[in-house]
This record gives structure tokens, sequence and C-alpha cells, in this order.
């Protein structure tokens, strides 16, 4: 395997391998190809990067265009300005007048951690789980990243992809299917289930074998795509497993979790349940590993959340 | 396809009749802005758009936006009357479950583009230019807008983006009738001066007489006004144009006719046949 790179890294080469396939591939960008680890792409396919300056609204009305006549459309930009700024753009001219625009925040959650709250992106996913017609993914390593940059590619449907910008562990073997859609058990369990997504998939992987010491067997599941959200592999969990945390590098309100407790109130599930995020507060200053910290976004945090809420111990 | 001016003039008058027809019909719509865009919809599609309904799908159609959404009766009007959907249809209006919304949507054969937030249609726009550009097609853009949105940012990251990329495949027409719903524009918010700002954003500028047919036919046909230019037509038209009472009105922004008001627009309308 190789070794583990930043989702942002595999989510560029992968980018430029497809281009070059395909001249109706074009990467929209508002002067975030640096950013976006597109300063390649731009070199080597020149006629397939519209640059639009920093105008997030005109961004995502120029890909929807493009997408309208027959574009492959990436529009690019950090999650924060791109889920906010642009939001009515996203609403009505990707999603409503459906233009298969692949919206792609790069740098999401707390990557950008120190630079504060305007370059977070906590609120994007509850933002867009209310917008009608968006497939919602973050994955959660290398291999997701790529797996869910291909299927995108693919999809000729609107879809917002986040994912961050340090380098995450391999969760994954290689030869891991990916559906978008469908859940991934990343590592099977009996007596709690993490479900996480995105980067902190790997956090939660961690927690687990922690636990395992304790003789506390937990699943960990990756709900890479959060709409349409993956209701079996979540009945199954609340079925199968005692206890459920969510955790995700998102505000603790109407992201994975919000959405996973409505899937499970709704089907009448009864379980430990428990929502790990960034709190609904100023967020403190630090680096995304000290914001992470800070908030117990870590295994040994996790692992005391597990044991409060009940993964009954055998 | 080029239908001379002098036979597009029942045209306008016809089409003015209808609106008015579906507007009180569906007790709701937005008169003043839809009598002021009626005659730049009927040059665009009786004479120079290359679409109809048996090309709109073709990738080197033209395109036309109507990113002023509101006016949605005078385009659903226009589409009717040129075949892309039946006119009986035009009745159900803003009914449940029409898909005549009271600003249009892709479920309207005809219709690009769902508009109705202002600000929208010149960037999507500036993408069609763009994708015609890259694949070296034949097909224009088109993209109406009201001069109360132009308040909004977002077309002016869309009018420096039209100039970067050098896309004189793409016309945009603002419908200058100088009112908005609270009054008139330059008290709630100036504009002006504004073909000056136009042309520093790199636009090619021409004002026209928004409602004289022979002059938005023969600056029509001339687009590009500029090589490497996008167009820009400053129309200069009447809010409620047509009709004697409403012309000029802020009140009619979106207000319904009564039926003797209905009666007496519809007795003027037909006198301008005679």
């Amino acid at each position: 395997m190789n070794p583990p790179r930043p989702n942002l890294d595999i989510f560029a080469d992968t980018l430029l391998e497809l281009a070059q396939q395909d001249r109706d591939i074009v990467v929209v960008t508002s002067d975030s190809r640096g950013s976006g680890k597109l300063t390649r792409f731009g070199q080597v396919l020149p006629d397939q990067l519209i640059e639009v300056g920093i105008a997030e609204q005109n961004l995502v009305g120029v890909a929807a265009g493009l997408a309208a006549s027959g574009k492959k459309v990436f529009a690019v930009s950090p999650a924060c300005f791109l889920t906010a700024r642009s939001f009515e753009q996203i609403k009505n001219d990707v999603a409503y007048s459906n233009h298969p625009v692949r919206l792609v925040g790069i740098s999401a959650g707390v990557s950008y951690g120190a630079l504060g709250s305007t370059h977070h992106s906590l609120h994007d996913f509850a933002a867009l789980r209310a917008v009608h017609n968006l497939t919602i993914l973050a994955p959660a390593d290398n291999h997701e990243t790529r797996q869910a940059i291909l299927a995108a590619a693919d999809s000729n449907s609107p879809l917002y992809l986040r994912f961050g910008k340090a380098a995450v562990p391999h969760v994954h073997p290689p030869d891991q299917p990916f559906a978008i859609g469908r859940a991934i058990t990343a590592r099977p369990g009996r007596d709690l289930t993490f479900v996480a997504c995105g980067e902190t998939v790997s956090i939660a992987v961690q927690a687990a074998e922690l636990l395992a010491a304790d003789r506390l067997d937990c699943r960990v599941i990756s709900m890479h795509t959060l709409k349409p959200l993956d209701e079996d592999a979540l009945q199954q969990a609340a079925e199968e497993t005692h206890a459920i945390l969510t955790l995700e590098e998102h505000s603790i309100h109407g992201g994975l979790g919000a959405a996973c407790a409505a899937v499970l109130m709704q089907h009448g599930m009864r379980c430990g349940f428990k929502i790990v995020g960034i709190p609904d507060e100023h967020t403190v200053t630090g680096s995304q590993k000290e914001i992470f910290k800070h908030y117990g976004i870590t295994a040994e945090g996790l692992a005391a959340v597990a044991k409060q809420i009940g993964g009954k111990s055998r | 396809m080029m239908n001379p001016p002098s036979l597009l003039q029942a045209k306008s008058v016809e089409y003015r009749k209808t609106v008015l027809r579906i507007i009180k019909q569906a007790n709701a719509g937005h008169t003043g802005g839809s009598l002021s865009c009626v005659d730049i919809l009927n040059v665009l599609y009786n004479a120079v758009l290359n679409v109809s309904p048996a090309t709109f799908g073709d990738p080197d159609r033209d395109r036309y936006l109507h990113s002023k959404g509101h006016s949605a009766e005078a385009l659903y009007t226009v589409l009717a009357e040129r075949g892309f959907f039946p006119a009986a249809e035009l009745d159900t209006l803003c009914r449940y479950p029409s898909r005549l919304a009271g600003h249009p949507t892709r479920d309207v054969p005809g219709v690009e583009h769902n508009t109705g937030a202002l600000g929208h249609g010149l960037p999507v726009a500036v993408g069609m230019a763009l994708a015609a550009k890259m694949d070296g097609r034949t097909s224009r853009v088109f993209v109406l807008l009201g001069d109360g949105e132009l308040a909004e940012g977002s077309n002016w990251e869309a009018l420096m983006a039209a100039s970067h990329y050098k896309l004189d495949n793409l016309t945009v027409i603002v419908d200058r009738n100088g009112l908005q719903i609270s009054g008139p524009t330059e008290q709630v918010n100036a504009l002006e001066p504004l073909a000056e700002k136009f042309r520093a954003f790199g636009l090619a500028v021409r004002s026209v007489d928004g409602h004289n047919l022979h002059q938005l036919l023969e600056n029509f046909s001339q687009v590009p006004f500029e090589r490497g230019k996008p167009s820009l037509v400053l129309a200069q038209t009447i809010k409620g144009k047509g009709i004697s009472f409403i012309e000029n009105q802020v009140g009619w922004h979106h207000h319904v006719p009564t039926d003797e008001e209905y009666a007496v627009a519809i007795a003027e309308l037909e006198g301008q046949t005679k």
C-alpha cells in the first residue's frame, strides 16, 4: 500500500487522470487552484480549467452553465466559501435546475485550523442536506476518495464532495468495493457501533482498537454518503449492537449525527446514542489536531464516551 | 426565420393581451415587468434565436435565459405561441399542480434554466457561452436582466468573467424600465451611469428603444458589436408598456387587473391593431 496522503492530493491526481482521457471534464476554480492542488492540472490541461477569480457565486453559476451545455464540471473551492457564499447558486442553479455539477469543498471542516471560523465549514452538511436533489459525500481515506471521484465523474446528477487537507491513514484495503449511498463496514463488531464520515473515520478505527483492549467489540461504519443515507446499515447496527456513537468534523447540529438520529427514531430503534462533533460554541483556536483534541475527537476521547453510553462488555 | 418587424407588431399586441388574460385568470403575476419585455422576447423568438421546439435539444441551438424570472408570463406566452407547449396550458398558470409556476423552470419546454432568484441568469449564461467557445460551436447565448436586479453583486462578477474570457457569443439585454417594486431604481439604489459602468467592465454597449421592433432586430442582428467583447443591449423600456394606465406605475409591478381595468386594457390593446 502507498503511504497515506491527503485526500486532496488523491482528488487532484484522479481528476487529472480522468480529464486526460475525457476533454469534457472541466474544472472551475475561484483562485483556488493552488489550495485545490490543481496547479499541475492547469499546466497539463490549461483548456480544461476555468478560473473565475475570487467570486464563488459566479463559480457555481458558471459551473451550472457549463454543465447545462454538456460539460462534466468539477467546481472547486474551499468548502467554507463554496457552501455559504454560493449557497443560493447551489440551491437554484445546480440542484433545482438539475444541472449535474460536482461541487468540491476542499479543506473542509476545521482543516484550516487556526485561520478561524471564517475558514471552517461546520455548517455544510446541515445546510446542504436540506436541499433537494443533491448527493453529499465525505470520503474517509485515499481509497474512498478515489472511488468517490470516479463515481462522481460518472454521475449525472448534482453532487457535493468534501474532504480535508491533512494526510489520513488508510481505512480500507485497496480492493474495497465502493458505491454511492452504500456505507462501508471498516471494522466488524457486536457491542457498539461508531458511525463516522470523512477524516474522522480513521479516528473511530483507532478508538475501536483501544476499546478492544477493554474487551469492547466495536463496529466502525464509514458513512461516506450523507445523502442518501444508508438506512439499512444504520438499522442493522442498532439491531446488532447496543449503542451507536456518531462522529463528524461538523457542528453537532444538522449533520451526520442528526441524520442518523432521525432515521433511528423514525424506525423505532432503541439503543444508546451519542453525537460527537464540534459543539455549538465559538470554536477554539488551534490546528485541526488541536481542535479535535480540545473537543474529544481523539481515540481516547471517543473510547471514554463509548464506555459511558454503554457498549456492553462481554 | 427572419420575420419583418411589420409582421411582428401585431404579435406584440397579441402577446400583451395574452399576458394580461393569464395574469387575470391566475389572479397573480408580474404585470408591469412582463409588459416591458414583450417586444424584446417577440423579436428574439420570432427573428433572432436559432431555436425551435424541434431543435431545443440540439447542442448548437442558441440559448435564451430569462434572468428576470418574475416576468414568467411574458416568457410562457411567447414560448406557447412559438409551439414549445400547447397554448391552452397557459390557462393553468400558477394553478395546482401546473408546471407553469410563477417563475420559470425547466419543467416547461423551452426553458433553459430555473430562474426567479435575481442575479442568477448571467453567471449561468457565461458558463453556457464558455462551453460553446470551448467546443467551437456557433451557438449564441442571450440573457435578459431586469434593471432592479443589477444591484445583485453576482451580475458584476459574471460581467468580469464574460469580459475576461472575451465572450463575444454572449449578449446581455437589460430591460431598463427604471422601476422596481419599491420605486424608481434611481431612488432605491441608483444605477446610473449604467452604460459607462458596462463599458468599464469591458462590454460593447448599445442603447436601444426596447419597444422599437426595427431597432431591436437591427441591433440583435449585429451582435457581436465588437469582436472579442460581450455585447450589451441597454433596452430603454416602459414598465407596463402598451396600456396607458399601467405604464410607468410602480403599483403595477404585480398588481392584477380588476374586471373593469381588464376590459379597458384589452380595448386599448385592440385599438392598437386597427
